[in-house]
């Protein structure tokens, strides 16, 4: 049997989203943002609102999310995305907006911004991507960088007297009474790729209902950053960030 | 007749706002110009025309709500004062790299620092020659009065969209502060989201099927792709040089000598002016209303034919680097300033004159 | 025709809107004007201050150091602008709380006693439109008519109440008016 005749639409059982673009991803093989992406690109297209989407990148390894999901895109300054996504959605209420930022970008130099969305109720959604890691600028140590974790500024391990700690934000934002939907996933399995797409659609949906803020942490590998191959990289996370960064809902207000 | 109403320079920004079809203002608290939200906020324009109005958690916040929401086409505004500026410049230089149309006030005290609450021309520098990084410009416009303060408005919005370029109001204190009669001119409804796609087909306005999506950035790592971007927005920058220059002149048809000022400055160097004309001194005076673009060939026009100029700033000299450039050399130019919130009198600029032009 | 006026008294006795009332009222008549609090280092020390400048004519400098008419409520303000009212001008001023009188012989001085009005109409918010009565008897720049439609643009229609005592109180000061020094 030759390839063309396998290559049939009867017989396809996983393609590409039509809204991921044919552009060629800059991310690291392993790396989960390209994971984290489809996911998106999948849930915009099943809810049929490309046409009502706005999306907000941030500064880090994903400032070129616009490069690869086809819809509109705002490219904001560091840590600023949530301050651009507010006023796009007070503007414009009948659009879906969302953020999409790293642990550098929304828990370092955007804290301000993020709280006060959050505590303002803004009808938006926030994915959160952290690995515990500045990628773009080449594996500096995040807020959300574990104690003892090596990284170029910390190359001795992050020490708390020196570096101080690992910061929680999630956990925090979760305490603010404008946000609906608080979750943390990982996309390192099919399964927790299944489980993180239905939370992204319910933040989704939920930004849709006048109910405040939704918030989607993916804890994420870097491997480049961590200087371990893709497989190593999963492994760490489960066996290390995970302990810190327990996955599971952690606010629902509609439950 | 056109309503006549007495208003502070501050609240007739946010009257303007609202009734020339402002679609959002972000702010944050600051002397001296709290009035401008706290105004907007009492008459509640989001019940009347739509207008959204936004207390954000810090300048940095609310210039990038102006950014967020000028990506979408709308007619975005905020307003500040001079330590509130520093803070968005960031800000700023963004959305003049992502060439977006918006429109900010600044309500100058003086500096440097948290400084002085009091009125101030200190921050031209900033205002005229960048204050972010990059290269870029805003426009600067310069009221002196209340009713320009209003006026200014509806006009930067119109050079905002013509040239997808922020657009400050550089006003002061005392502008800011003063009350004056302001006309209301008739009111215009905000855009329609047709209008709004076709005064912004660039905008994020969510993507049909059938156009390429819309992407609002400033980033481009390519060396090439960024130079020819320097030079579009510098061909930009020579377009509103040649259109936009606005100034006014007061008595320099056959005045001998000239003063270059802005803003409450302009107005206090009228007065000054006709002191010396009592005197049977011919003292005139030439007004900057656009800052950026600067009236360089009038001020160069008038150079050439006087004795000498002053510039009169409430700074410790910074128009006056554009006016001596703009002079060339014709005439010898002067410079006069206070800082600190003290403001010259008409009688102190008129003693200040005679001094620099060994007159008695 | 151009009037610059400074009004200075105490926070509290009604500066500010006496003289938001008077540039109302101009507008009213159609002429120009600023009104421009004390925004400088003289606001320090408790007092308010406010000049109102009124013109036939676009005017030029909101800052002024002559004035042609200074109606002063407190001894401090006395002392600061008595000597600033130009030659042949205009000092109203509000006796109680004076302790060094007006001395100037080159200028026109009158005194009303503004609280014993406001007494009489048993409302102590109508202090300043009594002291405003009296300005507007001296000088008569401006005409009745246009002063209660100033009042009106002024105050809200739902303290209708308020704007006859206060034009009662602006008819009482211009009665009670005293001129207690000519120019020589």
């Amino acid at each position: 049997m030759e390839n063309q005749d396998i290559m049939k639409p009867e017989n396809i059982v996983y393609k590409k989203p039509a809204l991921l673009t044919d552009n060629v991803m800059h991310y690291c093989p392993g790396c989960s943002h390209g994971t984290v992406h489809k996911l998106v690109a999948e849930v915009i297209e099943e809810m049929g609102i490309q046409d009502r989407t706005i999306g907000i990148s941030p500064v880090g390894c994903s400032v070129f999310a616009y490069n690869y999901i086809d819809i509109d895109w705002q490219e904001a300054a560091h840590g600023r995305a949530p301050a651009l996504a507010t006023a796009v959605k007070r503007l414009c209420p009948d659009k879906y907006v969302f953020t999409y930022q790293g642990d550098g970008d929304l828990a370092s130099i955007g804290t301000a911004e993020i709280i006060h969305a959050c505590s303002r109720g803004e009808n938006i959604v926030v994915i959160f991507i952290n690995n515990g890691i500045y990628g773009m600028t080449g594996g500096q140590m995040a807020p959300t960088t574990l104690l003892g974790m090596k990284t170029s500024t910390t190359p001795y391990g992050r020490d708390p007297k020196l570096n101080g700690f690992p910061l929680k934000i999630t956990e925090m934002l979760a305490e603010l009474d404008g946000t609906a939907y608080i979750t943390r996933q990982a996309v390192h399995t099919a399964a927790a790729a299944r489980k993180a797409k239905n939370a992204i659609r319910k933040g989704f949906e939920y930004s849709a209902k006048d109910i405040g803020l939704s918030f989607i942490e993916i804890v994420s590998t870097c491997n480049s950053g961590w200087k371990l191959s893709p497989v190593e990289a999963n492994e760490w996370m489960v066996g290390h960030m995970f302990a810190k960064y327990p996955l599971g809902d952690i606010k629902d207000v509609l439950k | 007749m056109a309503e006549k109403i007495l208003m502070k320079g501050n609240e007739a920004i946010a009257i303007s706002a609202i009734r020339n079809g402002v679609d959002g203002y972000f702010g944050y608290p600051i002397t001296p110009q709290s009035e401008v939200m706290e105004t907007l906020m009492k008459e509640k324009p989001w019940e009347t025309t739509g207008m959204t109005v936004l207390q954000a958690e810090s300048e940095l916040s609310s210039i990038n709500m102006v950014y967020g929401g000028a990506s979408c086409g709308k007619k975005v505004m905020t307003s500040s004062s001079s330590p509130g500026i520093s803070l968005m410049c960031e800000g700023i230089s963004y959305i003049a790299g992502a060439e977006l149309p918006c429109v900010i006030v600044d309500v100058m005290r003086g500096g440097p620092g948290l400084g002085t609450i009091q009125p101030s021309q200190s921050d031209y520098f900033q205002a005229v020659k960048g204050g972010g990084h990059g290269d870029y410009h805003c426009i600067v416009l310069a009221p002196a009065y209340a009713q320009d303060m209003y006026d200014f408005v509806d006009w930067g919005f119109e050079l905002a969209f013509k040239y997808r370029n922020p657009v400050m109001i550089l006003a002061d204190g005392i502008i800011g502060q003063l009350m004056e009669k302001v006309e209301l001119h008739p009111a215009k409804p905000r855009r329609t989201a047709e209008e709004i796609l076709e005064a912004a087909p660039w905008a994020t306005t969510g993507k049909p099927a059938g156009r390429a999506r819309n992407i609002i950035t400033s980033l481009s790592l390519d060396a090439n792709t960024q130079e020819d971007f320097n030079r579009k927005l510098l061909a930009k920058y020579d377009a509103i040089r040649e259109s936009e220059v606005k100034y006014s002149e007061y008595l320099t048809d056959d005045a001998e000598y000239v003063f270059v000022a802005f803003g409450c400055s302009a107005r206090i160097c009228e007065a000054a002016t006709d002191i010396l004309r009592e005197e049977g001194i011919k003292a005139g005076l030439i007004r900057p209303i656009t800052l950026f673009p600067f009236p360089e060939k009038e001020i160069s026009r008038l150079a050439g034919r006087v004795k000498s100029m002053m510039s009169i700033e409430l700074s410790l000299g910074q128009m006056v680097e554009d006016v001596r450039l703009a002079a060339d050399g014709q005439c010898p130019v002067g410079f006069y300033g206070r800082q600190g919130g003290n403001i010259y009198t008409p009688e102190e600029i008129v003693s200040e004159f005679k001094k620099f032009n060994n007159l008695k | 025709m151009k009037e610059e006026i400074i009004i200075a008294g105490f926070g509290g006795q009604g500066v500010l809107s006496m003289g938001k009332i008077l540039a109302y009222s101009a507008i009213m008549q159609d002429l120009e004007v600023t009104w421009m609090p004390s925004y400088g280092p003289e606001m320090r020390g408790g007092t308010a201050n406010v000049c109102v400048i009124i013109s036939d004519r676009k005017i030029s400098s909101p800052i002024i150091t002559k004035y042609d008419t200074a109606i002063i409520l407190n001894q401090q303000s006395m002392d600061k602008f008595e000597e600033k009212v130009k030659p042949g001008g205009l000092l109203v001023y509000d006796p109680s709380g004076i302790t060094r009188f007006p001395v100037r012989k080159d200028i026109t001085i009158c005194s009303i006693d503004a609280i014993e009005v406001a007494a009489e109409i048993g409302n102590a918010k109508v202090y300043n439109m009594a002291v405003l009565g009296a300005y507007l008897k001296m000088r008569r720049a401006l005409r009745m008519e246009n002063v209660v439609k100033g009042l009106e643009k002024s105050i809200p229609a739902r303290y209708s109440d308020l704007i006859q005592k206060n034009r009662e109180a602006i008819e009482k000061g211009m009665e009670r008016v005293m001129i207690t020094s000519e120019t020589e």
